[in-house]
């Protein structure tokens, strides 16, 4: 049975990888009493897949990871089951069974919503109707055309059309303690064949109005990733059933 | 959420960051406002290797189940840190609460080998610590060390207020309510330091005064105030359901070298190897109930998610209820995809069984220790391992479908001839032969056989504490008549030869029978920038070099000098349970080549009999 897990990363587990992350839940599966299916051979693991890996620094309310399990207990009893054994930071939203036939997630991830704020003092959001005007000359151009390095080349894109919304709005977050907090509303092309980082728009952005753009002055957040469905974008979570008795 | 010590940029720049920011699985959480006494554990090497460290998981399980103790951890920063840290003066902090570890009662540092003894001077410098103890004032914590080290205190014994020997269960709940009556009584440091000094097991080093001799040996130690024991004996917990075992260990994000659980079945070892001196400091041999192992092992498998456990003890084979153990282990976890590892066991018909349950033979190599060549060198250190034992064991092994055998053994032992030396290369061929032996057809290739030497340092409260040590070039010629030897070797193909550095054992050989003197070399190494000497990237031989020469201090006299019979070494005024009469005997027995037979077989009157129980009392109703 395939299971779609949905968990937040906050505080100072924003500072820990995607590999020890994946560590960390094969504990807390065996912690929380998870059914955990396991591969076969000589050196079993757990069949876990993540949809999107999380950058390091970059917190989250839309993390996905899918498990394969032998038997569950419902969502609800499931959810607590893992929050009871979760640490500080790390939260589990969502625990639904998918359709036997469903595809990784990995493969389906389309698009993503991020939040990116500044840490200190930004004078860019001095004044707010200024910046939503700029940023709608920004996203007037015919073409926005940036570098992106690679590990292997350096190539020419135009991020236009992978920019679904860039705006300005609020964050708020009690984990982050941000309460009205000023941000860039940033939902980009996300998965394995084009992936747009959200500092990439803001940075282009930053040229684009002749500001210096500096990356540490930023906090990246993760809202939500979605797939594309008939023609729609849907949250992950949204492509399975919650689980109403054990099974 | 809680504030970090360092910012998000700092983080972002170093590598693993999460060697910084606590909040690990079953971390301990407490308001500082609600405890009486917050103590630091510190480990002096980077959180990788700290955090595999068993002894810190019992101690921070114990201290934290008193509601009166907040007891945290703080690992030495990284080089890339801890530049940053000097340059910003960021002080050093605790991981859990990330308040600096100046704020505290108590910072206590394990001390597990002699080559992180500038670690400890940059902690305390990085803490905003005076260095020396007696530069401290009422505002700074009380810093106290533990370990095996500590049996050997007197070269950092300027950098602690106090030392506790031996094992942790015994005294420190003792030492906790003494600090809290102290405090509450309005004691001054002093006051409280000579307070502490009359508890078992607790040395304060500013109270005792050495004098010495013209030619740089001891003349004598004594207490310089009254009311504290001349002799300090170890802590010892002799009651094994009393022994400590961490319930809900501490779970890193990263990997860690020990990633895995931990459960110790037994304290000690019955073999009296010559050369251990974790052998004799931990007499007498006290197997814990396989019972009780059983409910550990299964708690600590669940509170942590685990995947994999191991067995740790100084020789696992002489556990009592191994088998039982090992098989309750891989009946009830094995499918349930926890790996067991299994420590190095003697190899026989039972361990390779075992082996190839929970191993792939293929993959696995077979490890013997007979650390040395020659049969008249084991018998000198007293290691019973013999080569129809070898030979029998890898043959067996063989058979069974092995065909990587590891083997490991020490250069520069005492009365160490040549033929003992071009004996290791030997004894590898002899294991060759008998692969080869096997029929063409029924065997998987060549096989491979890996040496691997280390060079012999004497250790106190061994039998040869008595020793000189080698020279670097008696070392460095003694590795190259083995790699010689390798290649006269008819099967030398299937050979592969590693040996160590030849400064390091140098080093940790002027540090483990050191004395006060060699705490201001230690000091004048560390403002010359030494620190991970542990660490081959970062050891520096000219700069320790520089620093015995700039601060007098003769390395000779500590290496390769024979030292008399009735000398007083810098450690003789601690009590480790095994009598200096006895390890004399011991050395005497090892210049005539006489084997003594481990304390199963028969007491040779070590002295720990004094302590009625364990080993010393089995099968004696």
């Amino acid at each position: 049975m395939k299971i779609r897990i949905k968990f937040s990363k906050h505080g100072c587990m924003k500072f820990i990888g995607h590999l020890d992350i994946m560590r960390y839940f094969q504990k807390a599966n065996i912690r929380a009493g998870i059914d955990v299916a396991y591969s076969e051979g000589f050196n079993p693991h757990q069949v876990m897949s993540f949809a999107a890996p999380l950058g390091v620094g970059i917190t989250s309310d839309g993390e996905y990871m899918d498990i394969r399990v032998n038997s569950t207990r419902s969502t609800a009893d499931s959810i607590k089951a893992l929050n009871d054994v979760m640490v500080d930071g790390m939260e589990i939203l969502e625990f639904k069974k998918l359709p036997d036939d469903s595809k990784k997630s990995m493969s389906v991830v389309a698009l993503a919503d991020y939040y990116m704020y500044p840490k200190d003092e930004d004078e860019m959001f001095t004044d707010i109707t200024v910046l939503s005007n700029k940023i709608a000359k920004f996203m007037a151009q015919p073409a926005i055309l940036v570098t992106k390095k690679t590990k292997k080349s350096e190539k020419e894109v135009d991020l236009k059309p992978h920019i679904h919304a860039f705006n300005v709005d609020f964050y708020n977050s009690r984990q982050e303690e941000c309460l009205n907090q000023c941000a860039y509303f940033l939902s980009v092309t996300t998965g394995s064949e084009v992936n747009i980082r959200p500092e990439l728009v803001v940075s282009a952005f930053y040229d684009f109005c002749n500001a210096e753009y500096k990356e540490e002055a930023f906090q990246i957040h993760r809202q939500e990733v979605y797939a594309l469905e008939n023609d729609k974008y849907i949250p992950l979570g949204s492509m399975g059933e919650n689980i109403e008795a054990a099974e | 959420m809680r504030k970090l010590a360092l910012s998000d940029d700092i983080l972002l720049k170093v590598d693993k960051p999460a060697r910084y920011i606590g909040n690990e699985v079953n971390s301990v959480k407490k308001n500082p406002a609600d405890v009486d006494i917050r103590f630091c554990m510190c480990f002096p090497d980077v959180y990788e290797i700290g955090m595999s460290h068993l002894g810190i998981q019992i101690l921070y399980d114990m201290f934290n189940k008193r509601p009166d103790v907040y007891c945290e951890r703080v690992y030495s920063p990284w080089p890339d840190l801890s530049v940053i840290m000097k340059e910003k003066k960021i002080p050093l902090f605790a991981l859990e609460t990330q308040d600096p570890i100046h704020d505290f009662d108590f910072l206590g540092i394990t001390i597990q080998y002699e080559m992180c003894y500038t670690n400890i001077i940059q902690v305390l410098d990085l803490s905003g610590i005076p260095l020396l103890a007696t530069e401290r004032t009422e505002e700074d914590p009380l810093v106290i060390g533990g370990g095996p080290c500590t049996y050997n205190p007197e070269p950092i014994a300027d950098f602690f207020d106090l030392f506790y020997i031996g094992e942790g269960e015994v005294v420190y709940d003792d030492l906790f309510d003494l600090y809290k009556e102290c405090k509450k009584n309005g004691l001054s440091r002093h006051e409280i330091l000579v307070k502490m000094a009359a508890l078992p097991g607790i040395y304060v080093p500013q109270l005792y005064d050495v004098t010495y001799n013209e030619d740089g040996t001891i003349a004598s130690f004594t207490p310089n105030v009254e009311g504290i024991p001349s002799r300090i004996e170890k802590a010892i917990v002799m009651d094994t359901s009393k022994i400590g075992y961490p319930a809900h260990p501490v779970v890193p994000f990263i990997k860690a070298t020990q990633d895995r659980v931990v459960l110790e079945i037994q304290r000690g070892c019955i073999r009296g190897c010559r050369f251990c001196q974790a052998g004799m400091l931990y007499r007498p041999t006290r197997p814990r109930d396989v019972n009780e192992l059983k409910a550990m092992a299964d708690e600590m498998l669940k509170s942590t998610g685990y995947d994999e456990i191991s067995l740790s003890s100084l020789s696992s084979s002489d556990y009592p209820d191994l088998k039982e153990l090992i098989e309750f282990l891989i009946e009830n976890y094995e499918k349930k995809g926890v790996n067991i590892s299994l420590p190095s066991l003697r190899i026989d018909a039972f361990s390779l069984d075992i082996m190839s349950k929970v191993q792939d033979i293929r993959k696995s190599s077979l490890t013997f220790a007979p650390e040395a060549g020659s049969q008249r060198m084991r018998n000198v250190i007293n290691k019973g391992l013999t080569e129809e034992n070898i030979l029998e064991g890898a043959g067996m092994a063989f058979e069974g479908g092995w065909q990587k055998v590891k083997l490991y053994f020490m250069l520069g032992l005492p009365t160490e001839t040549e033929e003992d030396i071009k004996g290791i290369p030997e004894l590898a061929e002899k294991i060759a032969r008998r692969y080869y032996e096997i029929p063409k057809d029924q065997r998987n290739g060549k096989c491979n056989i890996t040496i691997s030497t280390s060079f012999f340092v004497p250790k106190p409260f061994t039998p040869f504490q008595w020793v000189p040590m080698c020279t670097r070039e008696q070392f460095l010629e003694r590795a190259k008549l083995v790699n010689d030897t390798v290649k006269e070797q008819l099967n030398k193909k299937s050979m592969k030869y590693n040996w160590h550095h030849a400064d390091v054992t140098i080093l940790e050989g002027i540090l483990a029978r050191g004395d006060r003197k060699i705490a201001k070399a230690l000091l004048r190494a560390y403002e010359l920038g030494c620190v991970f000497d542990a660490w081959d990237e970062y050891f520096d031989v000219e700069k320790w070099n520089r620093a015995f020469r700039d601060t007098g201090i003769d390395e000779d006299f500590y290496t390769v000098r024979p030292r008399e019979k009735d000398e007083i070494f810098p450690w003789d005024f601690l009590d480790c349970g095994v009598s200096r009469e006895f390890l004399y005997r011991e050395y005497e027995r090892a210049q005539q080549e006489t084997v003594t037979p481990n304390c199963r077989m028969a007491c040779s009157g070590c002295g720990a009999l004094k302590y009625k129980g364990g080993v010393c009392v089995e099968n004696k109703n």
